[in-house]
């Protein structure tokens, strides 16, 4: 408790003193951020493969790429990002400056979590940077060899005092959770979640919640079979499926059923070949517990395809169910695994009646060559995000805000947004001490004519 | 749970999806216009009950005429366009509470309210227990007007309330004290429900040496004294030397008596203390420097005379809470960077005034404080421009609203994303087996067409 707060101290002093104010300043440690990650990439996919198993290309691609795009667009458009934006004036204002002025909401707290362990911390970092605040990170310490990676890395690039790394398990998260921050960004679960925001609600601060839940896939009759089922089984089966926008199940007529677990089938075999368990580009489960808990939801279940599974790897196959029943134990929870179940539904209707009648997911996904359709399906239900006719790809659009909500998250971020996140935009209006006869009218004593006019 | 019959059934309303054509708001809101006018007289007898008659006709004028066409704008900017790049869409949220406070009770809930409808969702109004009389109109009158199937008022006293959050919401509008704030998000966060709380602190004033002395006291003057000090962004006390203390004083005197005569009891344009709690509460603060101007109280009525206090230190009663009331004091400091120093020693306030004739130290307050908004030689007025987003930071609340700010503030902002089921070739680099031959490719794309990831993956 006593290190929590001294670290979060030291980190408002040196907020505080005004250093990083200054677009200069921020700019030199985003750089050097950019530094960090293209002098020490091999490390980085060392410690991702660790916690992992994830081979370096998948690791380059999920997490090191972004990393770099983020940068390069923050570092681009900071100074546009960070400006004073003038807007419209009334007839009463008409001769003053008004404007809204972007600025630092204070010391941030970004916690991280395991499945991609670097890109959620770095790109809530890189926004909370470049909008001017002190932040402490917290990596998640499930992923253990990039939360030691990040302690090590970040003090050798950054300011030591601006941007401290805790590490550590429940016990110091929540000491850290009973200090005050100006904002905090959680990406996690949900139950986690309301903790999070409950400690935050004592000092009011603001929260972004970056969830999960279950992410529905509707696969309509009339789509090109194929390639939907080869979009769907590459972010599916990415990272053994530990991925929040995965389409977590599918949602088809019966009738093209067994044409869907055959496209996926030999997707599979196209990707991984004959024998995954070999293939260098198939990840393992994180951990025995998330082992355990995800082998646990294959209990009475039809397998079509999958489900060998070996403990002391972590390893579970690319796995498909079919005929599933909404009430079984694997459509209770996210799956965040390599089980993708498939419910039938007889018509578009019963589709969205389901995916209503279930919280609200991160992503949301249909395929259709019907654009009515699919604008029905939109429309007619919510979620964090969607993807027409693909997965995942509206988490990679830099213009789109990446968040969840109900269930799966509160507030957004990615590119400008998180800039926004992490700034308080500031409502500003100078006026003339001149020109006091326009004032006149709101003074009073009030007449009717005064109101008249 | 006496309230879960109400919000299940508002949540199959909203699951059937009757908020949601565009046809429907336009009509609710027009309806809400309809009320307004119509019910105008109910409406200023209500609030001059409770808040005492004064002659505040042009606040509501204002409204009639704001509301179709705001809601008419801020309509056109939900309407889909389709294309293969990404687009965001104003998704409604569902069933929103909207909690009003009592020191603007029909303002602070409409605004929000026009919000809410033109985002599309089904609304719990819960108005002010404090202003019986508005909320009693509001209960009997507004569902006259608007569908009762989405949108319906609550009466509630904290009791109630408490059992009220208790039910899941989408939204959480509220407009009140830090202190229930904190109480509110704590109950939000049961549900993961998201929030907007516009709370409130001390505003600090600080007038420099350089200022015209007149003007100046005339514009804090009218922000502090109206609706009897009772605004969350009145001008909570004033920060000053020595020298423009004894310059203020008259100046002050002389903008009262502009104002509400030489005796402001008698004024038709001066309120009173909304209830005897808070009339003792604020009489309780005159024990603080020096009563300058003012200081008569009388407890049958509720009045407290517009009151300037002299050399109040920071140890003083007045200085350690809202003041909320029509009392003006003045605190002495050195200097401009004394005045700063002590403002940021203190939590984040809803606004921060600075006065001047030399704009560089407007500026420098402006630059070296923090706060939900900025009034540069005036008082309130920076939240009569609704492209300004109004809000507080830290105490004094989170997330914003006013002109298109309320209704993205109840709207998700939805990412969708329509791809093509065609050019699947140029899918293949993102799919395994990842050959150092595709990483290569990867990474040399990867550099030329450094923002078109989307393209790219």
């Amino acid at each position: 408790m006593e290190r929590m707060q001294q670290v979060v101290g030291q980190a408002r002093a040196a907020f505080n003193s005004g250093r990083c104010r200054s677009l200069e300043f921020r700019l030199q440690q985003l750089k050097a951020l950019e530094r960090m990650v293209q002098e020490k990439e091999k490390e980085i996919l060392a410690a991702i493969k660790a916690d992992l198993h994830k081979c370096e290309p998948n690791a380059y691609n999920h997490e090191i790429l972004g990393v770099l795009g983020e940068l390069a667009l923050a570092i681009d458009k900071l100074p546009s990002w960070a400006a004073p934006q003038p807007v419209k004036k009334n007839l009463l204002t008409m001769r003053d400056e008004a404007y809204i002025c972007p600025e630092p909401l204070g010391v941030v707290l970004i916690i991280g979590a395991w499945n991609y362990p670097f890109v959620l911390v770095m790109h809530p970092l890189i926004g909370a940077i470049a909008a001017g605040n002190a932040v402490v990170v917290k990596p998640s310490e499930i992923s253990e060899n990039t939360a030691q990676l990040v302690a090590d890395l970040l003090p050798q690039y950054l300011d030591r005092e601006l941007y401290p790394v805790v590490t550590g398990g429940v016990s110091e998260t929540t000491a850290l959770l009973t200090q005050r921050f100006d904002h905090i960004l959680y990406t996690g679960n949900s139950t986690v979640g309301k903790i999070v925001m409950a400690a935050a609600a004592k000092h009011l601060t603001p929260v972004t919640l970056e969830l999960g839940g279950k992410s529905p896939c509707y696969i309509d009759k009339d789509c090109d079979l194929a390639v939907a089922c080869r979009r769907i089984t590459w972010g599916k089966y990415m990272n053994c499926g530990q991925t929040c926008i995965a389409p977590d199940y599918i949602l088809c007529d019966p009738s093209i059923q067994s044409k869907v677990v055959e496209n996926i089938k030999a997707t599979l075999q196209e990707f991984y070949g004959e024998d995954v368990k070999s293939s260098p580009d198939y990840e393992r489960i994180i951990n025995k517990r998330h082992f355990k808990r995800i082998v646990g939801l294959l209990e009475g279940q039809k397998i079509a395809h999958g489900g060998q599974t070996d403990e002391a790897s972590c390893f579970i196959a690319p796995t498909i169910l079919t005929d599933v029943s909404p009430e079984s134990k694997v459509m209770e929870e996210e799956i965040f695994g390599p089980v993708l179940p498939i419910l039938t539904v007889k018509s578009v209707d019963e589709a969205i009646e389901f995916i209503n009648r279930r919280e609200k997911p991160l992503a949301l996904y249909v395929f259709s060559n019907d654009k009515k359709l699919i604008r029905r399906v939109i429309s007619e239900t919510s979620s964090g995000g969607v993807t027409a006719n693909d997965v995942f790809m509206h988490a990679l659009v830099p213009d789109l805000p990446f968040g969840g909500v109900g269930n799966s998250g509160m507030g957004a971020y990615h590119g400008k947004y998180s800039f926004e996140t992490f700034s308080h935009h500031r409502a500003c209006l100078i006026k003339d001490l001149k020109m006091e006869v326009v004032h006149k009218l709101r003074y009073p004593p009030g007449s009717q004519k005064k109101v008249d006019w | 749970n006496p309230y879960a019959g109400l919000v299940s059934h508002l949540r199959a309303v909203w699951l059937s999806g009757k908020t949601r054509p565009m046809e429907y708001r336009v009509a609710q809101l027009e309806a809400l216009g309809r009320f307004l006018d119509e019910k105008k007289q109910e409406i200023l007898e209500a609030t001059g009950s409770d808040m005492g008659k004064v002659r505040g006709g042009w606040v509501l004028a204002t409204f009639s005429g704001l509301c179709v066409p705001l809601c008419l704008g801020l309509a056109s900017s939900w309407v889909q366009v389709w294309g293969s790049g990404g687009l965001l869409v104003g998704d409604p949220y569902g069933v929103v509470l909207i909690i009003a406070p009592w020191n603007y009770p029909i303002h602070l809930f409409l605004v929000p309210l026009i919000g809410a409808i033109a985002a599309g969702n089904c609304v719990v109004i819960k108005p002010s227990e404090t202003t019986k009389n508005t909320e009693r109109l509001v209960a009997e009158m507004l569902t006259c007007y608007l569908d009762n199937d989405c949108f319906a008022v609550v009466t509630a006293g904290a009791q109630e309330t408490t059992r009220l959050l208790e039910n899941k919401f989408d939204y959480i509008f509220f407009t009140g004290t830090p202190s229930v704030g904190r109480i509110i998000m704590t109950a939000a966060a049961k549900h993961l429900t998201p929030v907007t709380l516009e709370l409130g602190g001390k505003n600090p004033c600080y007038v420099s040496d350089t200022c015209d002395v007149q003007n100046v006291a005339r514009r804090v003057a009218w922000g502090r004294f109206f609706n009897a000090g009772q605004t969350c962004i009145a001008p909570d006390y004033v920060l000053c030397s020595l020298e423009m203390q004894e310059k203020l004083m008259p100046a002050l005197r002389e903008a009262i008596t502009e104002f509400f005569g030489s005796n402001p009891r008698e004024s038709p344009d001066f309120g009173r203390i909304v209830g005897d709690k808070q009339f003792r509460r604020i009489r309780a603060l005159l024990c603080s420097g020096r009563v300058a101007i003012g200081g008569q109280t009388d407890e049958k009525e509720r009045y407290i005379a517009p009151t300037v206090l002299a050399d109040v230190l920071p140890s003083d009663p007045a200085m350690q809470e809202e003041i909320f009331g029509p009392i003006l004091p003045i605190v002495v400091v050195a200097n401009m960077d004394e005045a700063i120093d002590f403002i940021n020693a203190r939590p984040r306030p809803l606004a921060v005034y600075a006065f001047s004739c030399d704009s560089k130290v407007v500026n420098q307050v402006l630059e070296r404080t923090s706060s939900g908004g900025f009034c540069g030689n005036d008082t309130l007025m920076h939240v009569t421009l609704t492209s300004l987003p109004f809000g507080g930071i830290g105490n004094s609340g989170l997330g914003k609203y006013h002109g298109k700010f309320t209704f993205d503030t109840f709207s998700h902002h939805r990412g969708c994303l329509h791809r093509n089921m065609g050019l699947e070739a140029l899918n293949a680099l993102r799919y395994p087996p990842y050959t150092q031959q595709k990483l290569g490719l990867l990474t040399a794309t990867f550099e030329i067409k450094r923002k078109g990831m989307c393209t790219l993956l």
